[in-house]
């Protein structure tokens, strides 16, 4: 990884994604309304939410997989430009998902290419931007793979005979081989046994601080929230209802919904 | 063999509107090499996958005056040549030859003849699959962005799982090619072998899709550059003895088993170049034998 990719921009004062005014109409009914955050670079915000609150339309609408009915986004470029993510050309912004963004998919099985090996898998970014020396990408496929804990002599083996966890992780060295500055999670952690999640989670955590990713990780679980999360979103029927610092919203809820959801996890 | 054209039929079976439509798409074609022009493939009196795609082409193109050669794995007596040899026969009643250097028409499945070819002369390919990165990339709405954005990584990811798999890369035919510096082009089941005969050939090369209901194009003199990684170049299969029968080397040869105690002769796939060689006087090991 080289060290002037991770260099932090003179002006960090300044966010890395402004997105104001979002909202989604699926038809009649809205699927997200009027959301609007900063995110700043190396800043994890957490999106919690029952299920049909609209945490995931909010979550493919920054990954430009949905055209919102209003509302922008706007993206610091590497060149310090901040440009509107749906005015780009659709090259320019293909190559911006596959180069300084990152998607981590809740089933690895769509983020992966199950058929090929967990090297290719890998390489395949490094291959779209034109890398052809097979050594040097075999090279940073095996860094990647210990980087996130997967044996380098599974290198070669498909994600097929990967365990959940494993096939998680692989999707994060992916996304990451590349040295995105943002990346979005949808459930990172969803379908995992405990102890895999813990371990998961500890990972991502070390790799978001060592690499200073900024991050906006979908969840309906606020302890996931709690672990990784510098900031917390509520949301409910499609708004934001509360947001501010994760200790805060969790230890002091103002909301009546969210200290129902804070009060609703099982204590053991 | 000049013999009539078939009556009740058009020349060259298609009627003219239709041999047209073809014509503006090879045109297009020929203008954007190696994109991949759709046509309204029409139905023909063959099985898919016998070349109706590379029959529509050729019916389009030919005229009167030409001479046509049909080649199948490089040979001019298998079924598939034979039939379709027979087809233009009765439908169109041009010469036909199965001498590379009269033919101004060259319907091939698989080979290129090894006998260079000049300016003047048409290589018609049959294709069965057009797009390169069908098996990687199902989605045919995805593959054509990827076409457009020229965003060709993915095909590097299947050189690279050979290497890893193989140690080399192990894909022998349908080897994928930069066409002009722009468009991948999947080269239709030719073996590698032949990829280097297509770099800036003289001869105009056509490709005819039809179930798939593709065209698209070489034009002469044109880049034809296949794909591979710097630590791992692009090589052409080898053989380690001459062809059998005529003692030529450097050319692609086909396997021949003679019996069940494992006897086995490797003799030119191009028959043609084979014979001919053979009429100048040239024998290999086992050269009085007949194929």
């Amino acid at each position: 990884m080289s060290a002037a990719l991770l260099a932090p921009e003179a002006d960090d004062d300044r966010p890395l994604l402004t997105v104001s005014g979002l909202t989604k109409y699926y038809g009649e009914r809205p699927g997200c309304l009027d959301v609007g955050f900063d995110l700043h670079p190396g800043e994890v915000l957490a999106i919690v939410g029952e299920s049909g609150s609209g945490k995931s339309t909010l979550l493919s609408l920054l990954a430009c997989r949905l055209a919102p009915t209003r509302g922008t986004i706007r993206y610091r470029m590497r060149n310090g430009a901040m440009r509107d993510v749906m005015s780009l050309t659709e090259a320019e912004r293909r190559l911006l998902m596959r180069t300084d963004w990152g998607f981590v998919h809740q089933d690895a099985a769509q983020g992966l290419r199950m058929r090929v090996s967990a090297g290719a898998n890998v390489g395949e970014r490094l291959m779209a931007l034109g890398q052809r020396h097979y050594g040097d990408i075999r090279a940073q496929a095996k860094d990647w793979l210990q980087r996130v804990e997967i044996d380098t002599d599974r290198i070669d083996d498909p994600p097929r005979s990967f365990s959940g966890g494993m096939r998680q992780r692989l999707q994060i060295a992916r996304n990451l081989v590349t040295a995105p500055r943002l990346v979005l999670m949808d459930e990172p952690t969803g379908g995992l046994d405990v102890s895999v999640q813990a371990r998961l989670l500890d990972l991502l955590r070390g790799l978001v601080a060592d690499l200073g990713l900024a991050v906006v990780i979908v969840t309906h679980d606020l302890a996931v929230a709690r672990l990784v999360s510098h900031r917390l979103m509520v949301m409910r029927q499609g708004s934001v209802i509360e947001t501010g610092l994760t200790d805060q919203v969790l230890d002091d809820p103002r909301e009546p919904y969210t200290q129902l959801l804070v009060s609703s996890v099982l204590q053991v | 063999m000049n013999a009539p054209a078939a009556s009740g039929y058009n020349f060259a079976y298609l009627d003219e509107q239709t041999k047209r439509m073809i014509r503006r798409a090879i045109l297009k074609a020929i203008a954007i090499p190696g994109y991949q022009v759709p046509f309204a493939s029409r139905e023909m009196p063959m099985p898919y996958g016998w070349g109706t795609g590379g029959v529509q082409v050729t019916a389009s193109i030919i005229g009167e005056d030409d001479v046509l050669k049909v080649i199948d794995q490089g040979s001019d007596d298998t079924t598939n040549a034979v039939s379709i040899r027979k087809f233009f026969e009765k439908t169109t009643g041009v010469a036909t030859t199965t001498a590379t250097g009269e033919a101004t028409i060259i319907q091939t499945r698989h080979r290129i003849p090894e006998a260079p070819l000049t300016e003047g002369q048409v290589l018609v390919y049959q294709v069965p699959i057009p797009e390169p990165l069908r098996f990687l990339e199902p989605r045919e709405t995805e593959t054509r962005t990827m076409h457009a954005l020229e965003e060709y990584g993915l095909m590097h990811v299947k050189l690279y799982e050979d290497i890893a798999r193989h140690g080399h890369i192990a894909t022998s035919y349908d080897y994928p090619v930069m066409v002009a510096g722009r468009y991948l082009m999947d080269p239709s089941p030719t073996p590698k072998f032949d990829n280097p005969k297509m770099h800036r050939s003289a001869a105009l090369q056509l490709f005819g899709a039809g179930r798939e209901k593709r065209i698209y194009a070489i034009p002469p003199y044109t880049d034809v550059v296949s794909l591979d990684f710097e630590d791992h170049p692009f090589e052409v299969n080898r053989f380690d003895t001459p062809c059998a029968l005529c003692g030529a080397s450097g050319v692609y040869l086909d396997e021949v088993v003679l019996d069940d105690r494992g006897r086995r002769m490797f003799v030119c796939s191009d028959t043609d170049h084979c014979e001919t060689r053979r009429a100048d006087g040239h024998r290999g090991a086992d050269g009085d034998a007949t194929p």
